[in-house]
């Protein structure tokens, strides 16, 4: 690490943090790939971190965005933005007007459109070169900034890049840290005005739930925690079951009565 | 010239005294407030001291013994010093009391000098080695200066050179016993002490005259809703100033210690040494005088803190560091043990709160753990609409359909967990079998929040603990039945103080109930030996030591008890979120408890606690199988020939059909 005189001053950093919402509760919570975004700006040395949301201000969304607050912020700028809106002008604005060095977004966020589109459209509309997919940000030196990018399988590749620039991370950059209740409670959310703007495809778009596909189900059958253990260490190997071929109508339901009573369906 | 010198010595002693008890009390008072009634906890102290810290020494008979010859003596003697010498009333039969006095307070010293010779390593040594020296002249010195004064000894007995002796020794006395309390010697223990008695922070565990429950084990909440209430303890003086006096009574007998499981387990915890560091950090200082055994794998007078410092450092080391905290299991065996009422739960409980609340700083597991309660309701991330996937062929009855029901089952995340899943098919079983009208929340059902509250998340333990409460008061029933102690101790003692008052009960003392009153028929056992291990959470936190007892003997078992149970009974390991922090030690501590088991010879250890059973279970190549009680009764449930038997066709007639339908 080089000390932090090789900085024209300090490095200010943006971290465009959303809503997240938890694969299983539909809850609001802190996005995990913006939540390691602000981890990874939290980190770099010498660097300003400022929080930026575009967005609803309500119940839901404040304690998400508290979460961020958490991981040791005293405020998180909002510009608030109604359901529906284009996000893309206010933050665009928002950026010119800051001026920050480094831009950190998470891929894609986790509900609403979230097709990790967001970036690139900033990217072109302010001009900046954008890296995704970071796992790490390793010098900022003179206006060029060092970055780890991983690639699939493990790999990395470093790319030197001129400031101002887009970084997104995704699941490869380092682990949020724990987000703690009191600098959340006491943290504040600074509500600025910016542009709306109707997002009008959006609102000609048809959406509809994902369909949920079927899963094959693992039976672990055990009688201990260390059978348990044995079988979820184990390699998946087939030749558990019976493939049948060529039998009558009764002989195949008598097997697979036979299997229901084994596995404790029908008693 | 004694006559002259005594009462000048009795009265500097005494006035020297007092100022150390004015510094004392100021040390103290930088706590923050508390409030305690304090002439109604004067008035009770004696009792306190009398019949509830006396039953603590008492486990030690020659401790107890000594204790009471040695501070018996010593309290009637410096009262009868101050009559006779300081105020020279030794006419009659005051001075023939003040010599049995210190001649019983000798006694006693003699058995302190024997139990210092060769002292347990559980003992700290230092200042402590001197005391038995200290109290043996002072009760010599006083006899020997009585002596004259009852005329057994002419006045003017022996030279010059031998009053100005025993002044010198009376003076060593005096300075130990009297000036020594206030500041800080060894004695210290009795003017804290007993103070601490009378305005201990928990003042419903002490029995009164009327009986008393004698227990108070649940945690106090935080108040969240003032923001500007402090969020756990940062700084020594965050503590309320009648903590800060509890930690100043401890008097290092290290019978704490002897109990801990993490400081056997080699984590770097030592009760002891906790409190003392406590009583570092309220003076300011640093740890090097201390004389006990140290956090195991740390070296003292490596850490230093003061009043208002933090009593653990972001970065590098403070008064205490983190994993010392975080190694407590929360098993409350020191609590237990301790003869000065201290409490060491609460101030690491207080200690984790600010780690987890404002560092946000929980090792390992926990924050995830955490995260996973906030957004899942459960601390393993499962679906909450799977939690009932385990039970989909029980048909349990809903308390959403039921609206009103007997008994309330709480199942507790042991639903998630296949292991704990058999316990609680053996729990319906039974009760079923004994006819028992019982409806579950289902889905409904969230964490009890005992988790994230021992890991210092007072935030999630409440929001988790108003909404079950929330949920709970839609539906009536008469008691809560629980296989998990932990559920139990948290519903029970810790949802009053947010407003949510149950009757709980633990499965092993409902079951009993049930086959008290006839309503359950055993089938007589005929395996092996059998050894019951009492789970913290049900025993030290609930006094329930007799219940799965008296189950396990109305199957017939003959237990055969380790050399640690029932308040003694040592920890699984599993509590105060030890597993999900994971300190490193040199063994673990679930193996210790199964070589307690080992050592039994028994075949079978009974459990009643998920948290037990998967510690223990997860022992490699133990000796004894690991059944949760409800399992053991539930296999030996005869079908009664008449009443709940009836039934349990009844369901069979309903389900058989189903299955015809299938075939």
């Amino acid at each position: 690490m080089q000390p932090d005189t090789h900085h024209e001053g300090s490095l200010a950093v943006t971290v465009l943090v959303s809503v997240g919402r938890h694969p299983l509760t539909g809850r609001g919570r802190r996005a995990d790939q913006d939540a390691r975004g602000v981890e990874l700006a939290r980190t770099l040395r010498g660097a300003e971190v400022e929080l930026l949301h575009a967005g609803r201000l309500d119940e839901g969304s404040e304690a998400a965005l508290r979460g961020y607050l958490g991981m040791g912020f005293d405020a998180l700028s909002l510009l608030e933005q109604p359901a529906g809106a284009d996000v893309l002008p206010a933050l665009a604005e928002a950026l010119e007007a800051a001026g920050p060095q480094l831009v950190v977004a998470g891929e894609r966020a986790e509900q609403g459109e979230g097709s990790g589109l967001l970036p690139y459209l900033l990217a072109e509309r302010l001009g900046w070169p954008l890296v995704s997919g970071l796992a790490a940000v390793e010098d900022v030196e003179h206006g060029v900034a060092t970055l780890l990018q991983a690639l699939p399988r493990g790999q990395r590749r470093r790319l030197r890049v001129r400031l101002p620039a887009i970084v997104t991370v995704d699941a490869a950059a380092p682990a949020p840290r724990q987000s703690a209740y009191g600098p959340a409670r006491r943290g504040r959310l600074d509500v600025q005005a910016a542009p709306v703007m109707d997002d009008v495809d959006l609102a000609q778009w048809p959406a509809q739930p994902a369909r949920k596909r079927p899963k094959r189900l693992k039976i672990v059958k055990a009688a201990s925690a260390r059978d348990r253990f044995k079988a979820a260490a184990a390699k998946a190997e087939g030749g558990g079951g019976q493939v049948l071929s060529d039998v009558t109508p009764e002989e195949g339901a008598e097997a697979i009565f036979k299997l229901l009573k084994e596995e404790g369906v029908l008693r | 010239m004694l006559d002259t010198l005594l009462p000048i010595l009795i009265a500097a002693a005494l006035a020297l005294a007092v100022i150390g008890a004015g510094r004392r009390v100021r040390l103290w008072r930088q706590g923050r407030p508390a409030r305690v009634p304090l002439l109604k906890g004067l008035a009770a102290m004696p009792r306190r001291y009398l019949v509830d810290l006396h039953h603590v020494v008492a486990r030690d008979k020659v401790m107890s013994n000594t204790h009471v010859a040695t501070a018996g003596g010593f309290v009637a003697a410096a009262a009868l010093m101050i009559l006779v010498h300081g105020l020279g009333l030794a006419e009659g039969v005051l001075g023939w009391l003040l010599l049995a006095a210190s001649a019983t307070m000798f006694v006693g010293s003699c058995c302190v000098a024997r139990r210092r010779r060769n002292p347990p390593s559980r003992l700290s040594r230092g200042p402590w080695m001197r005391l038995p020296k200290s109290l043996m002249a002072f009760s010599l010195g006083v006899f020997a200066v009585t002596l004259p004064s009852v005329g057994l000894l002419p006045e003017d007995f022996g030279s010059w050179l031998l009053a100005l002796a025993l002044a010198a020794v009376v003076t060593w006395g005096l300075a130990e016993m009297v000036f020594g309390m206030t500041w800080g010697g060894p004695m210290k223990h009795a003017f804290a002490g007993a103070l601490h008695l009378a305005f201990h922070r928990r003042a419903e565990r002490f029995s009164t005259k009327k009986g008393g429950s004698g227990r108070s084990t649940g945690l106090k909440a935080l108040d969240l809703d003032d923001p500007e209430a402090p969020l756990g303890v940062e700084n020594p003086a965050d503590f309320t100033w009648n903590q800060l006096l509890g930690f100043d009574a401890c008097v290092q007998c290290g019978r704490c210690e002897a109990m801990c499981p993490a400081f056997a387990a080699g984590q770097p915890l030592n009760p002891k040494k906790l409190i003392q560091d406590m009583v570092v950090g309220m003076a300011g200082g640093s740890d090097a005088a201390y004389a006990g055994s140290p956090y195991p794998g740390k070296p003292v007078g490596e850490h230093q803190g003061s009043t208002h410092g933090p009593i653990v450092a972001r970065e590098g080391k403070a008064l205490v560091d983190a994993e010392t905290l975080w190694s407590c299991t929360t098993c409350r065996a020191c609590v237990e043990e301790c003869p000065m009422m201290i409490e060491h739960v609460d101030a690491i409980v207080d200690m984790r709160r600010f780690l987890t609340l404002e560092h946000g700083n929980t090792p390992n597991k926990g924050a995830e753990v955490l995260d996973n309660l906030i957004a899942t309701d459960n601390p393993g991330g499962f679906d909450p609409g799977a939690r009932m996937h385990w039970a989909t062929d029980l048909e349990l009855p809903l308390m959403a359909d039921r609206q009103q029901v007997d008994v309330l089952l709480w199942l507790g995340d042991g639903a998630y967990d296949m292991r704990n899943q058999r316990t609680l098919r053996s729990l319906v079983k039974v009760l079923r079998a004994a006819g028992v009208d019982f409806a579950v929340l289902g889905n409904e059902e969230r964490d009890s929040g005992d988790v994230a509250r021992r890991l210092g998340d007072e935030a999630t333990f409440q929001s988790l603990a108003k909404r079950n409460i929330a949920t709970l008061a839609q539906y009536r029933f008469q008691q809560i039945v629980t296989c998990d102690p932990h559920s139990f101790h948290v519903l029970g003692n810790e949802y009053g103080e947010l407003g949510g008052h149950y009757r709980v009960y633990h499965h092993t003392t409902f079951i009993a109930e049930l086959y008290e009153a006839g309503r359950l028929t055993f089938r007589p056992w005929k395996s092996g030996s059998v050894t019951y291990h009492d789970p913290c959470y049900l025993g030290r936190y609930n006094g329930e030591y007799e219940a799965p007892r008296n189950v396990l003997r109305a199957l017939g078992i003959q237990v055969t008890e380790m050399e640690r149970s029932g308040f003694r009974s040592r920890c699984c390991g599993g509590g105060g979120g030890a597993p999900i922090t994971d300190i490193p030690g040199k063994q673990r501590i679930p193996d210790m408890r199964m070589n307690d088991v080992r050592e039994t010879g028994a075949e079978l250890v009974a459990v009643g606690c998920p948290q037990c059973t998967a510690m223990l279970e997860g022992v490699v190549d133990s000796t004894a199988e690991v059944r949760d009680i409800a399992e053991l009764v539930a296999d030996a449930l005869v079908e009664a020939p008449s009443g709940p038997a009836g039934r349990g066709e009844e369901q069979m007639r309903t389900v058989r059909p189903l299955a015809e339908e299938v075939a």
